[in-house]
């Protein structure tokens, strides 16, 4: 919890720099972020490379882990549907396209601000990065009642980049192949349905 | 995205060559990376007028919808894992 906390204190003092103009606009681009990021995955990368370990374990995975993103999937779908029905002004389909986005708010929030409206990309943005941010903060309590596959399937598309690490901390690293094959999937996943809960 | 994964696979390469030596610090440099970019997200989010100032009447909707898609996955997850526990107790 200590780590979560920490966690959430870098965010919130990130909120407020922002928010307060501390650096000059432009001064940040979406490509630092993009940098840090390749940074962090090739730190992974080493760590699970420098562990002599870890390439025996990818080789004893259950195959029924394959069936996780379709999980996922249907389980955020129902998650989200239930949710509408207490979302009186928000129709199921625009519930059901902003569930789609699976933690991808950069993707999810622009498309569904295209054929939705800014409104609805704005909720599309603040939902993924929540769903997000509930992954990185929750994954360890996810872990402990939920079984090991919970923090994977509840962080969605961003299984192989963002909540990455902190699902390989939580679940451990015999997970971390799961994990990437998840995230690979869901990525692909996000633009058809968002797109498809939009058309409709 | 296929760049991102690419460093992690020239990650994993680099870590194989070096699993000579143990390299510690990396766990910890994993952590200091992860906090600076929710820091950067942070950022991102606070800089954006338009979603800070909707962030109250937008965020309460936001959240239900990522809570509710949070918890059903996560339950149809619990399912799964559940299948595959006790298929590995029966052996």
């Amino acid at each position: 919890m200590k780590g979560s906390l920490v966690i959430l204190s870098f965010f919130a003092s990130g909120l407020l720099v922002g928010v307060f103009r501390v650096f000059p606009p432009g001064f940040l681009n979406d490509d630092i972020s993009f940098y840090v990021l390749c940074c962090l995955m090739f730190s992974v990368g080493v760590s699970i490379g420098n562990d002599p370990t870890s390439f025996r374990q990818f080789r004893n995975l259950n195959p029924r882990f394959i069936f996780l993103p379709l999980m996922t999937i249907a389980g955020t779908l129902l998650g989200v549907m239930t949710v509408s029905f207490f979302l009186k002004n928000r129709s199921l389909t625009e519930c059901l396209s902003v569930g789609s986005g699976f933690g991808y708010y950069s993707l999810s929030s622009i498309l569904i601000t295209r054929c939705k409206g800014v409104e609805l990309g704005t909720i599309a943005l603040l939902s993924n990065i929540m769903r997000e941010v509930l992954t990185l903060l929750l994954a360890p309590w996810m872990v402990r009642y939920f079984g090991k596959l919970a923090p994977i399937s509840a962080g969605g598309a961003t299984t192989m980049d963002t909540t990455f690490p902190i699902i390989v901390r939580s679940s451990g690293k015999d997970f971390a192949i799961v994990s990437i094959y998840h995230g690979f999937i869901l990525d692909f996943t996000v633009p058809f349905l968002v797109t498809f809960f939009c058309s409709l | 995205m296929f760049i991102v994964i690419a460093c992690m696979i020239f990650g994993m390469v680099t870590g194989y060559l070096l699993r000579q030596h143990r390299i510690r610090f990396i766990h910890r440099l994993i952590l200091t990376l992860i906090w600076l970019l929710l820091f950067l997200l942070g950022l991102e989010v606070g800089a954006n007028e338009a979603v800070v100032r909707q962030f109250g009447k937008l965020g309460f909707e936001a959240f239900l919808l990522a809570a509710g898609g949070t918890l059903g996955s996560v339950v149809f997850a619990w399912f799964l894992w559940l299948t595959v526990r006790t298929k590995d107790k029966i052996k």
